[in-house]
């Protein structure tokens, strides 16, 4: 065989995973996962949110090591036991938030770890000529001392790829690159992609702008609940198509029937005109009838949780009104929202709701104080009756003196769930109310919806799961980059209208 | 767990999760007794509260900043500076001396809420907003003199230090004893106590769940500031004299008792119960290394080994949960 033979049969051999899977505990999150890559190619990954696009590209870049399966890499077994080995393989993950050090230069940033030395000295000359030497491969006019502080996100991702690139990097994952992009920067990260081809580096791009991948994948994977469902050889696949085989069939799931209020019914939550003083979402108007689910639907980033968080005064609004039944709420913070009503379980458990360390009671207890201990004087017994009460109504496996913390993450979501009804309120937000949470607690939780908006409460399910949205609200809004793109009623909603509206 | 936790009178409650430390104190003070004719005495026991009242008045208000989450460096020079504002209204302007102790307290509070503006309004860290207080309290209570001390109180305000009523308690102890009772009220059964944990537990949980935690902020630095005045006070009545140099280190020695207590720096964890078994741990261990005619040179050595000891414990009791 010649050495150009040779060296061709090597090049035609990129990545390959074999039956990879991959699980937490009891929890399956990948399943016999197959698949190819060759150099200079392509590879647009899609799914849902939590599919578990995220989780492969975390086993191809060290971060997480595979339950089962194998890799292999240019021909040889490949099994990285930290993103060091993954980068000294020459694959690179560019994360969808940056971690950049934020106050070193690029060029530090781009040789972070691994500076060059001269004498016992870093040898910032070299450096800074090897780092802009980068830059300019990827077209970055920017001298290579500049703070990373002082960069655009657009700029910070190239400083990324810059990164990964003078580790030779031959594979390059994009986890939802262009989130953070404005359309010229889209364009220009495109063409930085191709030319990189042309060196035959290639990248698996996971992305939720279904528009984008015609342009620049040449294959698409389709990954849904943890399998591969569909590879396609071409990235000229109709986008109804793809979003189809993303939702798939309906699981076996049972959404309780909830009656909707009479349409004459005079709204409960009016929201006109709100704006995000952050730029998270603009101009979005709604209104909720008591009785009502209203759901929330939109891909990662739309903004769904940025809205919400506004709704209940969490985070400012640089305009626009939320009335409740006719009165105006101040957003100046949490606390009038609350005394209005308004409660939020929020997307993020463990950081916004709960105290782990603490006891079941406490967390109860928490902004319940007042009817914990009607009379001011809160002792550990009553605190403790309150949570055996609400153990009992809302069926927690736990007992009140037990830490959050050790329990699983259905019932850490019903003590959200309860902390918030216990309040009393009007509208209860719900932001991805059944995130990680098994089966079993999900078919509660909806119960737990279905109950709210039968005690006349104005209900508002955001969800990345379609299904659940479709599943529980009498109306759906889809919001994508932070603008309403309309509001769907239950007969119009389907997965793939929805999906459409999402996707713009 | 659930029959541990319903079992058990008001002491045992008291004492809730420091075991480890109230352990140590045990074996401290069984060894002390062992090993020294004079530790256990009534007369000796006395004196050590004698000692730790100015450590215990100021780790109660250290309980609660260091629950929340925060810490407080300024103690030491507010404690100075509360004596010296006493002093000079009372002795140098002839104030009426009940009327300049109020004032050392107002002085002392306005330096906490300061504090605690700086941490609230202006998002300063605690240890900076605080090491900023620390500095200028002490310029403060230095500029009142020109740095000349001030000797001799009132006979009935020295007297509070000296006489024990009824055989046993001087008024400044009393005083230590109710401010740690009632701070362990207000922690164990009131809202206001109850949100103190809730806030070290998660700032951001705290307040999506309604409490106002920049308000509970401002009034924890106050009133921990004003605690570290009133043990300037009673410092100053102790010594019958007030410096601007008295209390330096005392912020480190107050945040030592508090931590080996039990209480985490990260906020959430922690009790006036631990702090009192923090407290007393550091005061018996003082006097018992005294009466050992231990070098005070090695006495911090041994101190310093006791809070690395008691924090290794509490950590490596954690990691086994």
């Amino acid at each position: 065989m010649t050495t150009a033979a040779k060296q061709a049969e090597q090049l035609e051999v990129g990545l390959t995973l074999h039956r990879v899977g991959k699980q937490y505990g009891p929890i399956t999150v990948l399943t016999g996962i197959d698949l190819t890559l060759r150099p200079g190619e392509v590879l647009a990954l899609l799914g849902e949110n939590g599919a578990g696009k995220s989780t492969v590209a975390s086993i191809i870049s060290g971060l997480v090591a595979p339950s089962t399966g194998s890799m292999t890499w240019r021909g040889a077994p490949y099994a990285p036991a930290a993103p060091a080995d993954a980068l000294s393989a020459g694959i690179g993950l560019i994360h969808q938030e940056m971690r950049l050090l934020p106050d070193l230069s690029i060029a530090e940033n781009v040789f972070v770890g691994r500076l060059p030395m001269r004498g016992g000295r870093i040898d910032r000359a070299a450096m800074n000529a090897r780092a802009a030497e980068q830059l300019k491969r990827l077209g970055l006019n920017v001298p290579p001392t500049t703070l990373v502080r002082h960069l655009r996100v657009a700029a910070q991702q190239q400083v990324e790829i810059a990164k990964a690139l003078t580790l030779n990097a031959k594979l390059l994952i994009f986890d939802e690159p262009t989130a953070a992009l404005g359309l010229d920067e889209t364009d220009r990260l495109f063409e930085q992609i191709r030319r990189l081809k042309g060196e035959g580096v290639s990248f698996i791009y996971i992305s939720h702008r279904l528009d984008e991948i015609p342009r620049i994948a040449d294959r698409v994977a389709v990954i849904r609940d943890g399998r591969m469902v569909a590879t396609h050889d071409t990235a000229q696949v109709p986008t109804k198509t793809l979003v189809e085989q993303m939702v798939g069939r309906p699981l076996d799931r049972m959404f309780p029937t909830i009656d909707p209020p009479p349409l004459e019914t005079a709204p409960l939550l009016e929201v006109d005109g709100l704006t995000s003083a952050r730029g998270d979402f603009a101009d979005v108007s709604f209104s909720v009838r008591p009785g009502e689910v209203f759901g929330l639907a939109g891909i990662i980033g739309a903004g769904r949780t940025e809205l919400v968080r506004a709704i209940s005064g969490a985070d400012p609004v640089s305009s626009g009104t939320v009335k409740i039944n006719g009165q105006l709420v101040r957003l100046d913070g949490p606390r009038d929202a609350l005394s209005r009503g308004v409660v939020l379980v929020p997307e993020d458990r463990k950081g916004q709701a709960l105290i782990l360390p603490q006891t079941i009671a406490d967390n109860l207890a928490l902004g319940n104080y007042a009817r914990v201990a009607p009379s001011g004087w809160i002792s550990r017994a009553r605190t403790e009756d309150f949570a055996r009460q609400a153990i009992k109504r809302f069926l927690i496996k736990g007992t009140a003196g037990q830490r959050v913390g050790q329990l699983s993450g259905g019932n850490q979501q019903k003590i959200v769930i309860a902390k918030s009804i216990l309040r009393d309120p009007k509208v209860v937000i719900l932001d991805e109310p059944t995130r990680g949470i098994d089966v079993g607690a999900r078919a509660a939780i909806y119960q737990i919806v279905a109950d709210l908006a039968r005690e006349g409460m104005a209900v508002i399910v955001v969800s990345s799961d379609l299904d659940e949205v479709l599943g529980l609200a009498h109306r759906v809004m889809v919001l994508s980059r932070g603008r309403n793109r309309g509001v769907l009623d239950r007969e119009t909603a389907g997965r793939v209208s929805v999906m459409e509206l999402a996707t713009t | 767990m659930e029959a541990k936790s319903s079992g058990g009178g008001g002491v045992l409650r008291f004492i809730r999760g420091a075991t480890g430390p109230l352990i140590g104190l045990v074996l401290l003070c069984a060894f002390l007794s062992i090993a020294t004719d004079t530790f256990l005495s009534v007369r000796n026991i006395l004196n050590v509260m004698d000692q730790i009242t100015v450590l215990g008045v100021m780790a109660v208000g250290m309980t609660f900043v260091i629950l929340i989450g925060g810490i407080d460096l300024s103690v030491g020079s507010v404690l100075a500076l509360s004596g010296m504002v006493m002093g000079y209204l009372g002795n140098n302007l002839g104030w009426p001396f009940g009327l300049a102790i109020v004032a050392a307290l107002v002085a002392s509070s306005a330096c906490g809420f300061v504090s605690g503006l700086m941490i609230t309004r202006l998002a300063m860290p605690a240890f900076i907003a605080t090491l900023a207080m620390m500095s200028i309290a002490r310029g403060i209570a230095s500029i009142i003199t020109n740095g000349q001390q001030i000797i001799g109180f009132p006979d009935w305000f020295s007297n509070l230090a000296i006489i024990r009523n009824f055989g046993f308690l001087t008024v400044t102890v009393g005083a230590m004893i109710v401010i740690t009772v009632i701070a362990w009220v207000i922690l164990q059964y009131r809202p206001a106590g109850r949100s103190l944990y809730a806030i070290g537990g998660s700032a951001e949980v705290a307040r999506l769940a309604g409490i106002n935690v920049r308000r509970t902020t401002l009034w924890v630095y106050t009133i921990c500031a004003a605690l570290a005045g009133l043990a300037g006070v009673i410092l100053s009545a102790r010594l019958d004299s007030a410096q601007p140099s008295s209390g330096i280190g005392y912020e480190l020695d107050t945040i030592a008792a508090v931590v080996i207590g039990g209480a985490s720096l990260s906020g959430g964890v922690g009790s006036i119960g631990r702090t009192v078994i923090g407290v007393l741990i550091i005061g018996f261990l003082r006097n018992g290394l005294n009466l050992l005619q231990v070098s005070p040179f090695v006495q911090q050595i041994v101190i310093g080994v006791v809070i690395a000891v008691a924090v290794a414990a509490d950590t490596l009791r954690h990691r086994g949960e």
